[in-house]
């Protein structure tokens, strides 16, 4: 009887001992599952600010002041003995014309300093604009016609109020009659604000109003493109012969500790090793994507292959033993059954790679590619920049201007990583299968 | 099976590589302060010539003279940019692999300056308190001791000066803009103890140990090669100071400015007058064994060397380097052009 209290009287204090802990034991799962949120909360709020930053920053670089100028096309300036000689046309003194042009805006402008000031509101592009306008139509050459050409950077920043109007005249970049001049003109309509083209399609450029980024792009391009061509065969034909038919022995623990190993290596490492071997013993050409390639893809050897691995040992063995026991060849197995199959996680683990390999500098360093390249590439064998490189050096210039631009090219860059993880997602989604 | 067709492809045109390995665009590598002023003409030469721009590497200095007097052939640079004149070492090197006329180019001066925040007050410094305030080891007596330097703050160093923690941003020592300040500035103030000043002819390594040694007790920063970041730095702190060349000044006149050294602000007379003592010439250096072979190579010295360019009032006094007083250039422009091996 007394047993029996007693035991009754236990279980009734574990109960409450049970009861009373409750409290407690949800509040520790509280405080824990608000901690892990709050980590989720921390990291967004870092990727937020990180964007709100390139984002504000960067987004005025796709639109760009242009200046309306009414280009009188002086035959005895351009040419004066009227035979339309192409040599005659290309040495003409346009800088001239574009002096002119906004002298005739501004006539009571006089003087050396303030007549280059004057010149200067507009990018000094503009001669080379109305050059290859006569060059293309000579027709034009006595008439007036209004040519818009690019605003210069800081004539730019100004109207996109990235340089202030307020302060002591010697303390800012533009000084007060060039405040005077653009408004006037922007009072006559003279100064429009465009999509910003240029950005999209030219190469560097040291004035921040002229340079653009599709010479990096396209440099991107074909370093990924011999990245990928080496990199996804080599990296699928290694994972196939790890998996399936190298023997298990010393040697191939050692490659696989090796490929492991070779994952986390400091990309700047294959970068010397680039220099060592291509650029020096095989004297490939420098800052040549074909190079940038080659050495990108020794980076994404062992991140295709240990995903792609991974992918194969997945797979139930039970289908490659069918397909064996219906007398199929090993090649047959693996071409029809064991490819096909952990192909949606290969091609994650490549599209995981290239991104990776997209946004790489260091190793790019060494052989020659963070170059200043005005021309856009045009095969793997022309000196060319990645985007990533380009955003680099763009940090580095004195130029106020330069900061939107990158902040621009850091968007397009996120734009291209975004896309390219997305796609991973989705080919995993919608090829995912379930054994 | 198309695949290992396309490895095939890749390596075998990797391997014919070499057999068309020439070049139709001039490479320049070199120093990071000359760099603005060679992209600059490199764009130039290319929009207004048949010939392709240039490819322009950002080196340093002492890597591109390096990769400079590697040899002769299209491999190696044609042209390398330098903060400071090529060392007698650096020609040897250049003999022994076969680069032997070389024609050397001074294009101008560019200023160091010490700067902070326009908010607050210009420093009015001199050589001898930045070699006191920055200096490892600094005098103790008249005769030759040393102790460590124990400067907190500006006032320590002279009662007029403001009490501000001594806290200067600066290049790390890779930098051609840390040399060029060590050898200008620092030097420059120790050289005016005498006895330091003996020391140079008794005992140069001495010598160069008390007056090159920055101290590293956290009141010189490194602040990476970046100078854009150092004003941004100089912005949100304004007790700091910041060491950088003068185009960056000049592009941030409205954040920072210059202190005076030795009496002078740095502006743009006054370094080409060479009254502020901060200042340093910039070169660039031909590998005349290429002008024939190498397109281009003449018309961008040519470039490089008109009036419209390193000229009083051209593109590059734009950009903020300081030009040569006329005779000058005229002359060194007459020999630059005939690509006279003159090292």
């Amino acid at each position: 009887m007394s047993s029996s209290v007693s035991s009754s009287a236990s279980a009734l204090l574990t109960r409450d001992a049970v009861a009373s802990r409750l409290k407690s034991r949800y509040r520790a799962e509280n405080r824990f599952r608000f901690a892990c949120a709050s980590a989720l909360v921390v990291g967004g709020l870092f990727l937020a600010v990180l964007f709100t930053s390139i984002i504000s920053q960067g987004y005025t670089a796709f639109t760009q002041h242009f200046v309306g100028l009414e280009v009188y096309f002086d035959p005895d300036v351009i040419d004066p003995a009227g035979n339309r000689d192409r040599e005659v046309l290309a040495s003409a003194n346009y800088n001239a014309i574009v002096r002119d042009s906004m002298k005739r805006q501004f006539p009571d402008v006089t003087g050396r300093t303030e007549t280059r000031k004057l010149t200067g509101l507009v990018s000094n592009s503009a001669p080379y604009e109305l050059q290859s306008l006569v060059e293309t139509n000579p027709a034009i050459i006595g008439t007036t016609e209004t040519v818009w050409v690019p605003a210069s950077d800081d004539i730019d920043m100004l109207l996109k109020g990235k340089i202030s109007r307020g302060g002591a005249e010697e303390t800012r970049r533009v000084s007060d009659n060039e405040i005077a001049w653009i408004d006037t003109l922007e009072k006559s309509g003279l100064v429009d604000r465009r999509f910003n083209k240029r950005f999209f399609t030219a190469g560097d450029s040291r004035e921040p109003e002229l340079a653009g980024i599709w010479g990096a792009v396209v440099g991107s391009a074909y370093t990924m493109l011999v990245c990928l061509a080496l990199s996804f065969p080599l990296g699928i034909a290694a994972a196939i012969y790890l998996e399936e038919f190298a023997p298990k022995n010393r040697l191939t623990d050692l490659i696989e500790v090796n490929i492991n190993n070779l994952a986390a290596v400091p990309s700047i490492v294959y970068g010397l090793l680039g220099l060592a071997v291509f650029l020096n013993f095989f004297t490939m050409p420098r800052s040549a994507p074909l190079v940038g390639g080659i050495v990108l893809s020794l980076m994404t050897l062992p991140r295709i292959i240990i995903p792609a691995r991974a992918a194969m040992q997945s797979i139930p063995p039970s289908i490659e033993e069918a397909a064996y026991g219906l007398g199929a060849s090993p090649m047959q197995v693996m071409f029809h059954h064991i490819l096909p199959l952990s192909l949606p996680g290969i091609l994650t683990g490549t599209i995981i790679g290239m991104a990776q390999a997209l946004g790489e500098t260091a190793p790019l360093l060494m052989i020659g590619m963070v170059a200043f390249i005005v021309d856009v590439p045009a095969s793997i064998f022309d000196p060319a920049t990645v985007l990533p490189v380009q955003v680099y050096l763009w940090a580095d210039s004195t130029e106020l201007a330069f900061v939107e631009k990158n902040s621009a090219a850091i968007m397009v860059l996120l734009a291209f990583l975004i896309v390219m993880n997305l796609a991973a997602v989705i080919i995993r989604r919608k090829t995912e299968r379930k054994w | 099976m198309k695949k290992s067709v396309v490895i095939f492809l890749v390596i075998g045109l990797a391997m014919s590589v070499t057999a068309f390995a020439q070049r139709d665009q001039i490479r320049i590598v070199g120093s990071s302060t000359v760099y603005p002023f060679a992209t600059k003409v490199a764009e130039q030469f290319g929009r207004s010539t048949q010939f392709k721009t240039p490819v322009i590497e950002s080196t340093g200095s002492g890597g591109g003279l390096k990769l400079f007097c590697a040899g002769v052939g299209v491999e190696h640079p044609d042209i390398t940019n330098a903060s400071r004149a090529i060392k007698s070492s650096e020609v040897e090197m250049c003999h022994k692999n076969g680069v032997k006329e070389i024609t050397e180019v001074k294009i101008g001066y560019d200023g160091i300056v010490v700067a902070n925040s326009i908010e607050t007050e210009r420093m009015d410094l001199t050589r001898r308190r930045l070699f006191l305030a920055l200096a490892k080891m600094i005098p103790a007596g008249p005769d030759g001791e040393l102790k460590p330097n124990p400067y907190e703050t500006w006032k320590d160093i002279d009662p007029s000066l403001p009490a501000k923690k001594i806290e200067v941003l600066g290049p790390p020592p890779t930098s051609g803009t840390r040399d060029a300040f060590v050898e200008l500035a620092m030097e420059g103030g120790c050289k005016t103890y005498d006895w330091i000043k003996k020391l140079k002819d008794t005992d140069k390594n001495k010598y160069k140990e008390i007056c090159h040694t920055i101290r590293e007790d956290g009141a010189y920063v490194e602040a990476g090669e970046n100078d854009n970041l150092i004003v941004q730095k100089l912005q949100a702190n304004e007790d700091a100071l910041g060491i950088f060349g003068f185009s960056f000044l000049d592009q941030n006149s409205d954040k920072v400015q210059g202190s005076r050294i030795d009496g002078e602000v740095p502006t743009f007379e006054a370094i080409a007058k060479g009254s502020y003592p901060v200042s340093r010439p910039l070169f660039f250096y031909v590998k005349d064994a290429h002008a024939g072979v190498i397109p281009g190579i003449a018309e961008y010295v040519k470039e490089f060397t008109s009036d419209r360019a390193w000229g009083d009032g051209g593109y590059l006094s734009d950009a903020g380097l300081i030009p040569m007083p006329d005779a000058e250039r005229k002359a060194l422009g007459d020999e630059a052009r005939a690509l006279k091996n003159n090292v």
